[in-house]
């Protein structure tokens, strides 16, 4: 006896079930801890196959409250904190917040400090873009790339290691100057390491400039359009690659910027491969301007003099002079003492415009600090720029734009 | 030493020690070639890679031990005792059966193929050259190629009894693209067996009759296929990258997007097994290119094995001829193998949809044209 086996037609089946062949969307987590993702980043993917429809960021893994914190301690206490916003460039974060607390106390710093911190930002921006290049290689696949461009770093954290006393968490500013004056022979090491760095910079960014593979994975990947970044809010290099020719330390020179030859690159499409291009660019600008400042290092007091109440007197004279003592036992317990009123202030870091914006009502500590980080604002634009790409498009566009989680979740 | 004592063996205990030496050969090779990855990334990249490790007892050794250290020999057999050692977990979301089915079935093709690849060749004493070869079947290239297009079961398998997104993810990137290139390579060697067989002589896909037809005397003889049919070769090469999953082809895996690929969830002695067989496609994919485009044992393009073996005056010696003819194969496939670490350390990857569209698009016509053309020359050249 034969048995009778009924085989119904699938595609009929489907057919009867629903009007038009249906597909299932699946919905992938990437992150918080993904290799991709720079830290805790986590993205609510909707794909449809390898397609991803619908992409939504998922921030605050990070969120450690730092705006709250600053609330609770002097103004100079918090400069440790600003050193873990955008944790690959502390220095650069480290002068914006001296400078917007300085604005507030309407204090001006001697030219040497200025200097200094110049060389700190653009030396930080040569480390941050390094890791962004960097990483970006990873992303796309390009292992080797990583260890040349953090061979570099590590020759730069030797730098900030003789400058601040450490490689990462540099804490090196304080409201009215600096920590300590430069090393002897650190600024010549600082020109050795320049001189050095420029062609090993070309020989990094000549394997992936014109390799045909990163181009099929960055070029017309991941657009924005001049448009957009403008509407999104991006900063830095972000909005640099869409065409905006937008960069504080030229449109509002601080520290002063306005005395050095530099240019500022933009891009043409606003692509993945734009904004590589750009950060490639910038850290040439970068070291141009570090010469600069080398070339012309100004003498003299490294601390703003004329700010008994805001600045730290000189250690030997704490232990020796009454005076100082005072000064000294105040700025520790009380600490500077700042001027009712707010402020604002945005510093060009390498990830974008960082803000601080300080309210005070006297005293020692800030009554609300704010911070505008350029990566959470970067970041926004990722559901609009993700929908519709392919998954390893994804790991292209978020290493384009190069942003940090201490940043973005505070 | 004479090797007809060898020959004496009963047929099941050869059988036996073959299939022994290939596991105790292949898998040591494997081993290494995870070492000379880690080595080899380390000189690309300014770094001085593994250099640490040392069994204590060994370390008294002078000059030779510190040697092999900062080689990181011993790297080695440490990674090797990890992964047999090491918890080896089954994640409670899996399909039991398939997940520790799936490494199993990546090693049986990479361990099989390897059976038909000739391995060097000696010289017997009546002057005629004998492969050395496990199995020396007729259909040679054929064996190989379906044999080791079962590897991609074992992918898709893990991808699906991992039950998780990204090994699914990964599982189903390795089986389109293993399948989309398996066609240009298996065209792309077509050309080379159409000149081998020419018409007269007996019809083979043997790879030890294709090494044979590249070392006659004369000028078109003694040529390599690689310079013969160029375009064979590149295609062939493009492809086995793909078929190895092999940067700029790790699809399967690429760590960035995927996590792991198919083998996110496999951990300790199961993921090593995926491992070594990823190396030993790579043996073997590497093993079949030399046979087919760079003379196999042959010394140089228009230098056989005889010739070589005529200057060095060992032509009556079927061992040394041997050990010689193993040795210049092995070196080319170990310099393959390092072109294949240089090229994964130093190119970015393509995007899945890329790679299907160089394998469609590109790769597959461009496979086609080459087997229409040099079909079209053999047949004038036969007819001239």
């Amino acid at each position: 006896m034969a048995t009778e086996f009924a085989f119904p037609d699938a595609g009929a089946k489907t057919a009867a079930a629903a009007p038009e062949f249906q597909t299932e969307k699946m919905s992938l987590s990437m992150g918080p801890s993904h290799p991709s993702t720079h830290g805790v980043l986590r993205l609510q993917l909707e794909l449809d196959g390898e397609v991803v429809t619908k992409c939504e960021p998922i921030i605050g893994y990070l969120h450690r409250g730092d705006e709250k914190i600053a609330e609770n301690m002097t103004y100079n206490q918090f400069v440790p904190y600003t050193d873990r916003l955008d944790y690959l460039a502390p220095l650069a974060n480290n002068v914006a917040y001296a400078i917007a607390v300085e604005r507030l106390a309407k204090l001006e710093v001697p030219e040497r400090c200025q200097a200094i911190r110049v060389l700190c930002c653009e030396l930080a921006r040569i480390s941050s873009h390094l890791l962004g290049l960097g990483a970006y290689g990873i992303d796309v696949g390009a292992w080797s790339v990583f260890l040349y461009s953090f061979t570099e770093r590590e020759k730069l954290y030797k730098l900030f290691e003789e400058l601040t006393g450490a490689r990462f968490t540099t804490s090196y500013t304080r409201i009215g100057g600096v920590a300590r004056d430069v090393p002897e022979g650190w600024t010549d090491r600082v020109n050795a390491f320049c001189d050095q760095f420029l062609p090993i910079l070309d020989e990094i960014l000549a394997l992936l400039t014109r390799n045909k593979i990163f181009m099929d994975r960055t070029v017309g990947v991941g657009v924005i359009s001049r448009e957009d970044a403008i509407a999104y809010g991006l900063t830095g290099p972000n909005l640099r690659g869409s065409g905006v020719g937008l960069d504080l330390r030229k449109d509002r020179p601080y520290s002063g910027y306005e005395r050095y030859q530099f240019d500022v690159p933009v891009g043409t499409k606003g692509d993945c491969y734009d904004r590589y291009l750009v950060r490639g660019e910038e850290m040439k600008q970068s070291v141009r301007i570090v010469k600069q400042v080398l070339a012309n290092f100004p003498k003299g007091p490294w601390q703003a003099t004329d700010a008994r109440r805001i600045v730290s007197p000189p250690k030997d004279k704490v232990l020796t002079s009454m005076e100082e003592l005072i000064q000294n036992f105040m700025l520790v317990t009380e600490g500077p003492q700042m001027p009712a009123g707010e402020v604002y202030f945005e510093a060009e870091n390498p990830k974008g415009a960082l803000g601080f914006y300080v309210v005070s009502r006297g005293g020692g500590v800030p009554w609300r600090l704010k911070i505008r980080a350029p990566s959470f604002c970067n970041l926004s634009i990722l559901p609009k720029l993700c929908a519709g790409t392919m998954v390893s498009d994804v790991v292209s566009i978020l290493g384009s734009l190069d942003f940090v989680m201490g940043e973005c979740d505070r | 030493m004479d090797v007809s004592l060898y020959f004496n063996l009963p047929a099941w205990l050869r059988v036996t020690l073959q299939g022994v030496a290939v596991i105790v050969v292949l898998f040591p090779l494997a081993a290494a070639c995870s070492m000379a990855e880690r080595k080899i990334s380390a000189w690309i990249q300014g770094r001085p890679g593994p250099n640490r490790t040392i069994p204590p007892f060994l370390a008294w050794i002078p000059v030779v031990a510190p040697l092999l250290q900062k080689l990181g020999l011993f790297q080695l057999a440490a990674d090797g005792g990890k992964f047999v050692f090491k918890e080896d977990p089954i994640p409670g979301h899996v399909n039991k059966v398939y997940f520790v089915l799936a490494p199993i079935l990546a090693m049986i093709p990479a361990l099989t193929t390897i059976a038909v690849v000739p391995f060097g060749a000696y010289l017997d004493s009546a002057g005629r050259t004998v492969p050395l070869v496990l199995a020396n079947v007729d259909v040679g290239i054929l064996a190989v190629f379906a044999v080791a297009s079962l590897s991609v079961y074992s992918v898709i398998l893990a991808g699906w009894a991992s039950n998780s997104k990204y090994p699914f993810l990964g599982g189903v990137r390795a089986s389109a693209q293993l399948i989309s290139y398996e066609l240009s390579m298996t065209l792309s060697v077509l050309p080379v067996f159409l000149w081998v067989n020419a018409p007269g002589g007996p019809g083979t896909l043997s790879l030890f009759d294709a090494v044979q037809s590249q070392s006659q005397p004369g000028f078109w003889g003694g040529m390599w296929y690689g310079v013969l049919m160029p375009v064979s070769a590149f295609i062939f090469l493009v492809a086995l990258f793909a078929e190895t999953n092999r940067q700029p082809f790790d699809m399967p895996e690429s760590e960035a997007d995927l996590v792991g690929g198919f083998h996110t969830e496999y951990g300790a002695f199961k993921w090593s097994l995926f491992f070594v067989a990823e190396y030993c496609h790579m043996i073997v994919g590497s093993g079949v290119f030399v046979l087919l485009f760079l003379g196999g044992w042959n010394p140089l393009p228009w230098v056989s094995l005889e010739t070589l073996a005529g200057w060095l005056h060992l032509a009556g010696s079927p061992v040394l001829t041997g050990v010689l003819a193993t040795l210049l194969f092995l070196g080319k496939v170990v310099a393959f193998i390092f072109f294949f670490m240089w090229v994964r350390w130093t190119l970015p990857r393509f995007r899945y949809d890329q790679v299907m569209k160089l394998g469609w698009q590109k790769l597959l016509p461009l496979s086609i044209a080459n087997l229409i053309v040099y079909a079209i020359v053999i047949a004038l050249i036969e007819r001239a």
